[in-house]
C-alpha cells in the first residue's frame, strides 16, 4: 500500500487524449454485463449498500476525459459512460489508480480523502456505503473480467489496456491477454 | 402525571468562573427572591476554580436553606486527579445532598444513602434510571440531548422527579484540555485563569461569521441559549417535574420570575421569549434537544436582536462574510 | 522477555477482520450494523451471521473477538441492546464492550458468563470509577479515556485490579467520550443515542477555486485551501474564530499515533493497545496492524520500536500523541 498519495499514478495525457476519441456509449453494455456479474457474485455487495443501492453514482477518474454513471440496482443494473458529468446523487472523483486501488483493497479511503486525492459530493452516506460494500466484497476485477470472455470483453479492450498501462495494476490474467 | 401540575425551578451549578464577591452576592439574591424551590452550588467545570470561592459554598447554602430552598452540591462533571477524588469524597461527606455529575463519585457515597443525579450522567433509559434509583438517587436531571420521546418512558419507569434543561448555554463537552488556556497561547497549568474574562463563556464562530459555541475552561458550550418555554407543557404531559436554569450574568433573579410567571400561566412562551432574549447569552434561542431536532433548533420565532450587547459586531462580521462569498 | 501487550484492532467488515487476523492482531473489536455500536455508519459492521464466521474465523487464527455493544440504549427500546448482548455471547464473542450502566446491569445479571469491558464511552477515568464498575458488575478490563497522560495511567493502573486498555492510533477525541454532545446540537444525532459522530448525511462538501469548505448540519466547520490536507468533517477538528483568534479551537486535525509510547505504556502497566479505525478500510487495518504488531513484539523483546510508516494514514497527515503528555491540555 502506498504510504503516500503523491505516488499515485496520473493517467498521461496523450493516453486519456486517446481514450477521448473512443465512442463513449458502447461501453456501457460491456461494463454493466460486468457490473449485473460482479454483483450476482457477490450478494452482500447490495446488502451492504442497503438503501443506497437505489442512488446513482458518478463515479469520475479525473484523468480520463469520461465519466461512469453506476446504477447498482439488484435487478435493473446499469453503467453508462459520459463525456460530461451526469446527474447522480453522488459523485466520487480521482485519479484512475485510487479509483481501482480502493476496489481492490491497495488503498484507504479516508487516507486518499485526507491527502485530497478523492473528491466526494453530493450524498455522502451513498459514497461511504458503497466504499465499505466494495471493501469488504474483496473484489478481484481481474477475475470478474476474466469471466467476460468473447466479444463482450473486447469491446472493453481499449479501456482496459489504458487502464493497466497507466495505473501499474493489471486487470486481467496475462493467460487472458493472449 | 397531570398536564396542570406544578412544575418546580432549580438553578442549577453557575458553569462559569466568576469572582467571588459576584458569585456571594448571586446566591444572596436567589435566596432572598428568586422564586425557585431548589439550588445546585458548587464547582462542575475546574478544580483549579474552587478555592478561589469554596469557603463561600456552604455559608451560600445556609441562606438558601433558611429561605426555604433546598440545596444540594455538584461533584465535577469529570474527575481525574488526585485531589479531584478526594475532594468527591469530602462532598460526600459534607452532609448536605450531593448531585453526581460524575459517575465515580458513588464510590464515595455509602450504600442507600441519598443523592441526586446531574445532567452530565448518561441517564437514557429505563434500566440505568432504575438502577440509579436503586442506588439512592432520588431526583434525576436528564442530560439535555435525551430524545424528548424518552421522557415519557423514563417519568413511568419511577417515582423519582425528572428535570431537564430549561434555561441557559447548553454543556455539550467537557475535556482534559483547557481551551481559554489554548485560545490564550497558555499551558493549562499556567492558565492564570483566563476563563475568568468571560462570564457567560467566550464565543466560538464559524469562519462564517456566524455564532456556533462557546468555550468555558474544559468546557464547550452552546453558542445559543436553551430556552424550553415553548416545550413546557409537552415537558409536564411527558411527566418532567422541574426545569433547570443554568447561572448566567445580568438580573438572573428577574429571569427566574419571568419564568415563574411563564408557568404558572400568566405569561405565554412567546412574550416570555420576547422579553428575555436581552438576557440570553449568544442572542439566539434554541430548543432542539426537546423537540427532537438538532439541539442548535428553535421552535419559537426567531426574532433576531440587533441590539444584544453579543451580536453587535457579528452582524458586521457575517454581513462582510457573504459579502466575500458573493464576490468569489 | 516481558509480557506482549495485546493489540485490539478495529474491524467493520469481515473483509477487515479477517485483514486484522492475518496482520497479527490478537483481538478484534466489532459491531452490529445497527445503533447498538458507536460507529454505526453506513455499509458498515456485522449481521448476526457474519459475526457467528467471523469469530469462528478469529478463534481458528488465534485471535480473539470482542464485541462494541457501546451506544446507550434508547428509551423503550432497550429489547434491541439486550438482544445484541444474547446474541454477540451465542456467537462466541470472547468479551463485550460496553457504556451503558443500566446494560451492564442488565448483562452482569443474564449473561453472567460473558467476560465484559467497559467503553471509553463510559469515560472512567480514575482509580474510584474504575473499581465502582468492577466491584459492582464485575467489569475486566477499562479502555480509558483519551484524556489521561502515561503517568496518570499508571497511578490508576497502581489503584486498580482490573486491566487497562488504552487507544495508540487513529482517530482522536478531545473530549472526554460519552460525555459529548457536539454532534448532536448541529445534527440532531450523537454517538451516545445514535453511534455516529458528525453523520455523513449532515455533511457537505464544496469545492470553489480549489479550496474545499466542509459544512455540518448548515455550519461551516473547516476550510482547506487548495493542496492542504483534509480532515474529517468533525466539529472538534474544526477551524474556528473567537474574538478575533482564527484556528483550531478544540484540536488540530491530527491523529493519534503513540507508537513511540510504547515502552512507556508497557511499564504503565497498560494490559491492551487499541487501534482505532472500524470505519476505516481493510488495507488501513492491514497495514496498521501489522505495523504495531511489530512493535509490541519489540516493547516485550526490549527492543527499541521500529519507526512508524503510517503518517499517510492518518487525518490531516499528521499526528500527535495527545492527552498522554501532559502539555497537550
Amino acid at each position: 500500500m502506498s504510504d503516500s498519495a503523491a505516488m499515485i499514478p496520473i493517467l498521461p495525457r496523450p493516453l486519456a487524449a486517446g481514450l477521448g476519441m473512443l465512442p463513449l456509449a458502447p461501453l456501457g453494455y460491456p461494463l454493466s454485463t460486468l457490473m449485473r456479474r460482479v454483483i450476482a457474485r457477490n450478494p452482500g455487495l447490495i446488502e451492504r449498500l442497503g438503501p443506497y443501492r437505489a442512488c446513482r453514482f458518478a463515479i469520475d477518474p479525473t484523468d480520463l476525459p469520461c465519466t461512469l454513471l453506476l446504477h447498482p440496482d439488484p435487478v435493473r443494473a446499469h453503467v453508462s459512460v459520459h463525456s460530461r458529468p451526469p446527474e447522480a446523487e453522488v459523485r466520487i472523483a480521482g485519479p484512475l489508480a485510487a479509483l481501482i486501488g480502493l476496489v481492490h483493497g491497495a488503498y484507504d479511503g479516508d487516507a486518499l480523502f485526507f491527502s485530497r486525492d478523492l473528491v466526494i459530493e453530493g450524498d455522502t452516506s451513498a459514497a461511504l456505503a458503497l466504499r465499505n460494500a466494495i471493501d469488504d466484497a474483496e473484489l478481484d476485477l481481474a477475475a470478474e473480467l476474466a469471466l467476460l470472455a468473447g466479444p463482450l470483453g473486447r469491446m472493453l479492450d481499449p479501456l482496459i489496456d489504458m487502464v493497466a498501462r497507466a495505473s501499474g495494476v493489471s486487470l486481467r490474467r496475462v493467460e487472458q491477454n493472449g | 402525571m397531570q398536564p396542570d401540575s406544578r412544575m418546580d425551578l432549580t438553578i442549577g451549578p453557575n458553569q462559569y468562573f466568576w469572582d467571588a464577591a459576584v458569585w456571594q452576592d448571586f446566591y444572596a439574591r436567589v435566596a432572598d427572591e428568586a422564586p425557585v424551590e431548589r439550588v445546585v452550588l458548587g464547582e462542575m467545570v475546574c478544580s483549579k476554580r474552587l478555592p478561589f470561592y469554596q469557603a463561600h459554598i456552604l455559608p451560600a447554602a445556609e441562606r438558601l436553606m433558611a429561605a426555604g430552598k433546598t440545596v444540594a452540591l455538584t461533584t465535577l462533571a469529570l474527575i481525574t486527579l488526585r485531589r479531584e477524588r478526594k475532594l468527591a469524597a469530602e462532598l460526600a461527606a459534607a452532609g448536605l445532598e450531593v448531585e453526581v455529575n460524575d459517575l465515580s463519585a458513588l464510590a464515595h457515597l455509602p450504600e442507600g444513602a441519598a443523592f441526586s443525579v446531574g445532567p452530565m450522567v448518561n441517564v437514557y433509559n429505563e434500566g440505568t434510571l432504575r438502577w440509579l434509583v436503586g442506588r439512592g438517587a432520588r431526583r434525576v436531571c436528564l442530560p439535555p440531548e435525551l430524545p424528548p420521546a424518552s421522557l415519557p418512558v423514563l417519568a413511568g419507569a419511577c417515582d423519582v422527579p425528572l428535570e431537564v434543561w430549561g434555561w441557559g448555554r447548553l454543556p455539550l463537552a467537557i475535556s482534559a484540555r483547557c481551551y481559554h488556556a489554548r485560545l490564550h497561547d497558555r499551558a493549562k497549568d499556567n492558565c492564570q485563569f483566563v476563563c475568568d474574562r468571560d462570564p457567560d463563556g467566550r464565543p466560538v464562530d464559524t469562519l462564517d461569521g456566524q455564532p456556533f459555541l462557546a468555550v468555558n475552561g474544559v468546557q464547550t458550550l452552546s453558542a445559543a441559549c436553551a430556552n424550553a418555554a415553548h416545550q413546557v407543557n409537552r415537558l409536564r404531559a411527558a411527566g418532567v417535574s422541574a426545569l433547570r436554569l443554568s447561572p448566567h450574568s445580568g438580573d438572573f433573579v428577574a429571569l427566574a420570575r419571568l419564568f415563574r410567571d411563564l408557568l404558572d400561566g400568566r405569561m405565554d412562551a412567546a412574550e416570555f421569549s420576547a422579553r428575555t432574549m436581552p438576557r440570553a447569552p449568544g442572542g439566539r434561542f434554541a430548543d432542539g434537544f426537546l423537540t427532537g431536532a438538532a439541539g442548535v433548533a428553535w421552535s419559537g420565532a426567531q426574532v433576531p436582536d440587533a441590539d444584544h450587547p453579543s451580536r453587535r459586531g457579528q452582524e458586521a462580521v457575517a454581513t462582510a462574510a457573504a459579502a466575500l462569498a458573493g464576490k468569489s | 522477555m516481558a509480557e506482549m501487550m495485546e493489540l485490539v484492532c478495529p474491524a467493520g467488515t469481515p473483509a477487515a477482520l479477517r485483514a486484522a487476523v492475518e496482520a497479527g492482531a490478537h483481538a478484534v473489536y466489532c459491531g452490529f450494523a445497527d445503533e447498538t455500536n458507536a460507529r454505526n455508519f453506513p455499509g458498515l459492521n456485522f449481521s448476526r451471521v457474519e459475526l457467528a464466521e467471523s469469530i469462528a474465523h478469529a478463534h481458528r487464527h488465534g485471535a480473539k473477538v470482542l464485541v462494541a455493544i457501546n451506544t446507550f440504549p434508547r428509551a423503550g427500546a432497550e429489547e434491541t441492546w439486550h438482544r445484541a448482548v444474547a446474541d454477540a455471547e451465542a456467537a462466541g464473542a470472547d468479551a463485550v464492550i460496553l457504556a451503558d450502566l443500566g446494560l451492564l446491569a442488565h448483562t452482569a445479571e443474564h449473561h453472567p458468563g460473558l467476560r465484559r469491558h467497559l467503553s471509553v464511552q463510559a469515560a472512567a477515568a480514575n482509580p474510584d470509577a474504575i473499581n465502582f464498575y468492577a466491584e459492582t458488575f464485575g467489569v475486566r478490563r477499562f479502555v480509558l479515556p483519551r484524556v489521561l497522560t502515561v503517568a496518570e495511567i499508571a497511578a490508576i493502573n497502581r489503584e486498580i485490579d482490573a486491566e487497562t486498555e488504552v487507544f495508540v492510533f487513529g482517530g482522536l477525541c478531545v473530549m472526554a467520550e460519552g460525555r459529548c454532545s457536539l454532534s448532536s446540537y448541529v445534527t440532531g444525532r450523537s454517538p451516545n443515542v445514535d453511534g455516529v459522530c458528525s453523520p455523513p448525511d449532515h455533511v457537505s462538501y464544496e469545492e470553489t477555486d480549489g479550496a474545499l469548505a466542509a459544512r455540518l448540519g448548515g455550519f461551516t466547520i473547516h476550510r482547506s485551501p487548495k493542496g492542504a490536507p483534509a480532515p474529517y468533517p468533525t466539529l472538534c477538528k474544526g477551524c474556528f474564530t473567537s474574538e478575533g483568534v482564527t484556528g483550531h479551537v478544540f484540536e488540530d486535525p491530527a491523529s493519534l499515533d503513540a507508537s513511540e509510547l510504547l515502552s512507556a505504556l508497557a511499564d504503565a502497566g497498560v494490559r491492551a493497545l487499541k487501534i482505532e479505525g472500524r470505519q476505516r478500510s481493510r488495507a488501513y487495518v492491514g497495514q496498521v496492524v501489522r505495523s504495531f504488531r511489530a512493535a509490541v513484539e519489540a516493547v516485550a523483546a526490549g527492543r527499541p520500536v521500529p519507526p512508524g510508516t503510517l503518517a499517510a494514514l492518518t487525518e490531516g497527515q499528521a499526528a500527535t500523541s495527545g492527552a498522554y503528555a501532559k502539555t497537550w491540555r
